[in-house]
This record gives structure tokens, sequence and C-alpha cells, in this order.
């Protein structure tokens, strides 16, 4: 009995390095669009992940099939979707701009290229609103709005402005 | 191609373009830790659960074969004397 439980944890944790050594840094990029932050300064998407993979790790033995990556993808999704951390406002990435949902959009449909329909469902929106929100955020992305003049950076700080990054960066943890 | 299309495209060639990120070493082991945690915390849960289940059952048991709720009491009353 506790040499098969020796055996099963083993294997789990050899199946689970694996895993994370194929995929963390797809996932940990994703993460990283949908906090908003830039990829080499992203404590928010690291927690995000490591959250995920937690959950994923400790429901291992009971996948049966499923495909881990869908898995740690959608409690990746839903937690960021659901928790304190869509609050957060983004800090100099390439998606900081956009809303936390706009955000989730574009990871799931153009990132990660999931359908709409199946975006949708995760998300709970309906079809017609998942495609708004990526047409809108697509044009966000691609036409962003004029930043403001360097005296009133200050300004665009408090309104979550793209020149904001490089001014709240010194003042997050 | 639609127009959308093409855009959509652009923005999935941003995306991408960005990439890859480095991975902290750390975070395989914390993912760990905090998983083994959780299935920790689970099996104790579950324990419990069987535990408190046994209780009851016996708790049950010894109480229904102490009282015997299945007996019929016995009448309290004398039936009425009607003839001799």
């Amino acid at each position: 009995m506790r040499d098969r439980q020796a055996a099963q944890q083993a294997r789990r944790a050899r199946e689970f390095q694996a895993f994370v050594a194929g995929a963390a840094g797809r996932l940990l990029h994703a993460a990283t669009l949908l906090t908003g932050e830039r990829p080499d300064a992203n404590p928010r998407a690291r927690a995000l992940l490591t959250a995920a993979l937690a959950s994923t790790y400790a429901s291992w033995d009971r996948l049966r099939g499923e495909d881990p990556y869908d898995r740690t993808r959608t409690v990746l999704v839903v937690r960021f979707a659901r928790g304190a951390w869509r609050r957060s406002r983004g800090r100099g990435g390439l998606l900081a701009r956009l809303s936390p949902q706009e955000r989730l959009v574009v990871v799931l449909r153009l990132y990660e290229g999931v359908a709409e329909e199946q975006t949708a469902a995760l998300l709970g929106l309906g079809v017609e609103r998942v495609r708004v929100l990526s047409a809108r955020a697509v044009a966000a992305v691609l036409h962003p709005p004029r930043g403001p003049a360097p005296g009133v950076s200050g300004v665009s700080a408090a309104l979550g402005g793209p020149s904001g990054a490089s001014l709240g960066k010194g003042a997050s943890p | 191609m639609s127009q959308q299309e093409r855009r959509e495209a652009v923005v999935r060639g941003m995306l991408d373009a960005e990439g890859p990120v480095a991975v902290p070493v750390e975070l395989h082991a914390d993912a760990v830790r905090r998983g083994a945690r959780m299935l920790r915390r689970r099996t104790v849960v579950r324990r419990l659960m069987w535990l408190l289940l046994l209780i009851a059952v016996v708790a049950f048991a010894v109480w229904a074969a102490q009282a015997q709720p299945w007996v019929e009491p016995p009448s309290s009353r004398t039936p009425p004397l009607t003839s001799w």
C-alpha cells in the first residue's frame, strides 16, 4: 500500500515536471498578457500561474485523459476573471491599456486560438459580446490613442494611460 | 481574408513576437509545494468525513439495538371486559 503510494507520487512528480518544463513558458506569457505586465517584471502573472499549476498538480491523478495544459489555462483564466487580479491595472505590457475583459478575450481568442464559442462559454458571455470585445481590443492595440505630452504624464498615470506604466513601475511592489 | 481577420493576424503576430517569457526556476517548486499541500488537506478532510460517518453508523446501531423501535410497545390499557 505504502509502496504503491510512493510509486504514484514519484510518477506524478516526474510527469508534472515534464509538463511544467514544456508548458510553463507559454502559460506564463499568457498570464503576463492577462495581467498587463511587462514580460521582464511580472510578479502578478507568476503568482497567478503558480496557483493554477498547484491546482493542476493536486488533480493530476484524476485528470483521466484531460489535457493538463487546457486545464491549467482554464483555471488561470477563471481565477483571473473572478479574483482580485482584474482590479489591478496593467503595468506597461502590450495589453496594459485594455480592460481586463478585453485582455481575456484577446489572450483566449488570438494568443491561444480558442474558438469564439468556447471563449464565450468560458467567460460566461454571449458570442456576440465576445466578437464586439475582440474587435474593440484589436482596434485599441493597433491604433493606441495618442499619448499625452510629456509634461502631463502625471495625469495619465492617474488615468492608467500608456505612459503611466513607466511611472507606476517605481511604486509597484 | 476579411479586414477584421487581417487585423487579428497582425495582433497575433505582435503577441507572439513578444515572447518567450523567462520562467523563474522556483515556480515549479512553489507549484508542487502548494499542490501537495492541497492534496494533503483534501486527504485529511476525506478521512474526517469517513470517521464522522463511521461514528454516526455506530451510534445509530447502538441506539437501535437498545431501543428496538421496530417492536410494538405493549398496550398500556386493558381492553374493556365485555363478557364473562
